[in-house]
């Protein structure tokens, strides 16, 4: 009759310890929050005393996985960035027309004299050639200069696509090539993102890339979104390049291979540059914050061999002649070369803060972002206000429980207790499983919680109402719980599918706070189907076998 | 001595009035959609971008000092309304600033946001910005969207479930249950013009869940008791069922109400709005399983012929074990 194998019963008692264990350390919540950082410091090769201290104060035979607090709790900063994969494109490109220019101008006889023409769209080189009647030779040449495509998908194809319009050649990538490049620039620019991140070492940033060319990045207990803006946001693309003039006038005509480039303190300052770099930021191996013998903040740097040769060749045959370093586009400083500079280092001055000089060499360790990124969502949430979630939350959480623990203890006594004893065991099993999983509390997740504290109740109450019906067909109190549990199982299976269902869906297509609450509320299904069939019933048999009472009150 | 909601035995009659309740269900929902239609729901920033700012400062709020002080800037469209709260500190003064999508821009700049520090400080000089949050028109068309497909895709799949596990009448009747309940809440929200953001789309779903529970369990009982008791008409069934359960049904929504209702007072203001939808979701979910789930099964009829062999429980999962 009322039965459970002992084999079984291990099994529940093993399960609820286990989730027991798993959830202990969200209880001492900071003590192993610093423990957990003195053993990644250890790990990173931190390996002091104070560390190794900070490190015993929790037991490494426990775990030590902890519920992490999304940004609406802890505070911190989450963008939503677009990175403008296309902008590669039109980088591809442009560095392309030398060869095309090359190949056909050997063809000169056939194809006559080229000119490269201006482009609606941006990813596409247009050359016009002045022998129609040598189009065929010239698309041939173009063609020649294709490469395979270096990616698993785009194997076979080649990289560019070459068409011909009347007189005008029309070169522009490949889809395969696109979608090879697109990928390249979106790994690229998550690395430097992370890299830079890491550079100012916080605590647990999240940065993931979703879909197809936009990137996530939350980092928890920074100021603000606009401090977050600043470290990644911009693309920090350094060059070493010659000056040719200095000049006050925005529209005056650079000339070919020159461009004009306007100063970053000194408004209304233009400096016409010629195109081609001396060395580039990809060349620093090293960027420090300094001061110059002025005092005043500055940046240091070094150049691998190679930029260092081509840095120490240039300034040798340009004494006396300035030249300048261009951050994004944006003349920093443009010195005079004083003396040949050997040994690839140097220093970058300008009117920094000590807060810009830092930022800087950051920015220039880390390497280049390759596209400029669109924030397309921005939020910030400041850490009081999070603090002031997480009492609010715990506060409700507790009356909640406490109102629905005193609510089924009166309606069914000592079978109330037991399902109380479960509803506790629950809430205990969700925090363990969300602290295995590293799953994300948030404030909506909270919320989750506390509707599954009202809900979890329910499989209980659907067995002890059917017990209780059980009972007035007097059956006696074994057969009437055994048939109690029997004939609500199937609704308790169907309800909690279907609730289920919803929480997968929310999880699948909501984001950020949304998902948080879908985590909660489908662990709280879990976990409640688990206690009401498995835990809830053992109790019971484990009451009755010991009381053998002739009748029962539910 | 138990506390008992509803007396052991219950023979209450819930459908000797069908046309009465579908016709009220019916009224509330054409209320619903005519609020949604003529002026709208107040939509938060995920659906219609701009930024919204939450302010904070020992001096009380003055919303027509922020309101000059702002539209000093020329922002375009700024609303600006105070927040309270029980859990507020005397000296909390907390208020919501909104300010429209910028044209051309997708998140808000950081200047803008600069000056509007800058201003409201002119008027509370100890202002904070606790948060600040910031969706460009772009991500806001898509959110929109990913929710419209979330909860279809939650009805669509619960309606295929129902079908697979009862029979078609009853899926259309929980289908039914399900929309009276997403448009009643939506019409409410319009009514109200309580803000309607990301997270009141989770509420939304999990009121989707939370009716179908409900609806289940009574329809469980209908089809055991259709094969335990062949010769009683479908309307009988019906309400012997609806009775049968009725002791549970109260009790899950009472502590439902419960949790919610502590979360609503105590819970702060942030997610005060999600708890309000799911506690309405839950009022009028329990309502729609009985008054309209039941009577729409009860107007499609039933297969009363269980041609095919069922165990006497109608259970299939009776060999699950502890």
């Amino acid at each position: 009759m009322l039965q459970v194998e002992l084999w079984k019963r291990v099994l529940i008692w093993m399960t609820v310890a286990v989730g027991l264990i798993l959830a202990t350390p969200n209880v001492f919540y900071n003590r192993v929050e610093t423990h957990n950082d003195a053993v990644k410091a250890i790990d990173a090769g931190f390996d002091t005393t104070e560390n190794r201290a900070t490190a015993a104060t929790w037991p490494s035979f426990l775990p030590s996985g902890l519920v992490n607090l999304g940004l609406d709790l802890r505070g911190g900063a989450h963008l939503l960035a677009e990175v403008q994969v296309q902008e590669v494109y039109e980088a591809r490109m442009e560095a392309f027309w030398p060869e095309v220019r090359d190949v056909l101008r050997d063809a000169r006889d056939t194809v006559g004299t080229i000119r490269l023409q201006p482009s609606p769209d941006k990813g596409e080189l247009r050359v016009k050639i002045s022998e129609p009647g040598g189009m065929d030779r010239a698309l041939e040449l173009v063609r020649g200069l294709a490469q395979p495509v270096v990616s698993l998908t785009g194997a076979g194809s080649t990289d560019i696509v070459v068409r011909g319009e009347d007189d005008v050649i029309v070169v522009s990538l490949s889809e395969a090539e696109q979608q090879a490049m697109d990928n390249r620039t979106m790994q690229q620019s998550l690395e430097i993102i992370r890299r830079r991140i890491d550079e100012v070492g916080t605590r647990e940033p999240t940065i993931q890339r979703q879909g197809f060319d936009r990137i996530l990045i939350q980092v928890p207990g920074i100021g603000s979104a606009a401090e977050l803006k600043a470290i990644i946001g911009t693309t920090a693309q350094l060059t070493f390049q010659p000056v040719i003039s200095r000049t006050t006038d925005a529209s005056e005509r650079p000339g070919a291979g020159n461009e004009l480039v306007p100063a970053l303190d000194d408004e209304g300052v233009f400096y016409v540059l010629e195109q081609a770099p001396v060395v580039t930021g990809e060349e620093l191996t090293n960027a420090q914050p300094a001061f110059d013998q002025n005092g005043r903040p500055a940046v240091n740097f070094n150049f691998n061999p190679s930029g260092a040769r081509k840095f120490g060749d240039y300034t040798a045959n340009n004494i006396g002649s300035p030249f300048a370093i261009v951050l994004d586009n944006e003349v920093i400083s443009a010195p005079v070369i004083q003396s040949h500079i050997p040994g690839g280092s140097g220093i970058i001055t300008g009117n920094f803060t000590v807060e810009e000089s830092t930022h800087l060499a950051v920015l220039l360790r880390a390497g280049a972002l390759p596209a400029k990124m669109v924030f397309l969502e921005e939020r910030t949430i400041g850490p009081e206000l999070g603090q002031d979630s997480i009492d609010a939350g715990k506060v409700a959480t507790m009356v909640a429980f406490v109102a629905v623990l005193v609510f089924m203890a009166l309606s069914y006594g000592l079978f109330g207790l037991f399902a109380n004893i479960a509803l506790i065991l629950n809430i205990a099993l969700i925090f363990g499983l969300l602290s295995l999983i590293g799953a994300t509390l948030t404030l909506p997740g909270i919320a989750g919680i506390v509707l599954t504290v009202g809900m979890a109740v329910d499989a209980n109450v659907l067995v002890f109402e059917r017990i209780r019906e059980e009972l007035r067909t007097a059956k006696g109190p074994a057969r009437a719980i055994e048939l109690g549990y029997e004939k609500a199982l199937s609704a308790i299976i169907d309800a909690n599918i279907t609730t289920f269902i919803t929480a997968v869906i929310l999880y699948v297509m909501g984001s950020g706070p949304v998902r948080g609450f879908a985590i909660t509320l489908g662990f709280g299904i879990l976990t409640s189907v688990f206690t009401a069939i498995f835990v809830t019933r053992l109790l019971i048999i484990i009451w009755f076998e010991r009381r053998r009472p002739k009748t029962i009150e539910v | 001595m138990r506390l008992k909601l509803v007396p052991e035995q219950t023979k209450f009659d819930f459908f000797s009035r069908p046309v009465l309740w579908l016709g009220i269900s019916a009224l509330l929902m054409v209320v619903a959609m005519a609020s949604f239609l003529m002026q709208g729901l107040n939509y938060g920033i995920d659906f219609r971008g701009g930024t919204t700012i939450r302010t904070e400062s020992t001096q009380v709020v003055d919303v027509g000092a922020y309101r000059a002080a702002l539209g000093a800037l020329e922002l375009g469209d700024v609303v600006i309304s105070e927040v309270f709260d029980p859990n507020f500190r005397d000296d909390q003064n907390v208020a919501m600033v909104r300010i429209g999508a910028q044209d051309g821009e997708e998140a808000v700049s950081t200047d803008v946001i600069e000056d509007a520090r800058l201003a409201l400080a002119a008027v509370a000089p100890d202002i904070k910005f606790v948060s600040v949050e910031s969706v460009g028109p772009k991500v806001s068309g898509e959110l929109i969207r990913t929710a419209a497909i979330a909860v279809t895709l939650a009805i669509g799949a619960v309606l295929i479930y129902v079908w697979l596990r009862f029979e078609w009448q009853f899926a259309v009747g929980a289908v039914v249950a399900l929309v009276h309940d997403v448009v009643l809440t939506i019409g409410i929200f319009s009514e109200l013009q309580i803000r309607f953001d990301l997270a009141i789309i989770a509420a939304l779903l999990t009121i989707v869940g939370y009716s179908l529970n409900d609806t289940v369990v009574v329809f469980d009982r209908v089809r055991e008791n259709l094969i335990k008791f062949k010769s009683l008409t479908l309307k009988d069934v019906l309400n012997l069922s609806i009775n049968e359960t009725l002791s549970r049904t109260f009790m899950t929504s009472v502590t439902t109400l419960l949790a919610l209702i502590a979360l609503f007072v105590l819970g702060g203001d942030v997610i005060r709005g999600f708890v309000f939808a799911m506690i309405w979701g839950v009022i009028v979910g329990t309502y729609s399983s009985i008054f309209v789930a039941s009577t729409i099964l009860m107007r499609l009829g039933v297969k009363r012929d269980w041609s095919k062999p069922v165990d006497t429980t109608g259970n299939q999962f009776g060999d699950i074990d502890a």
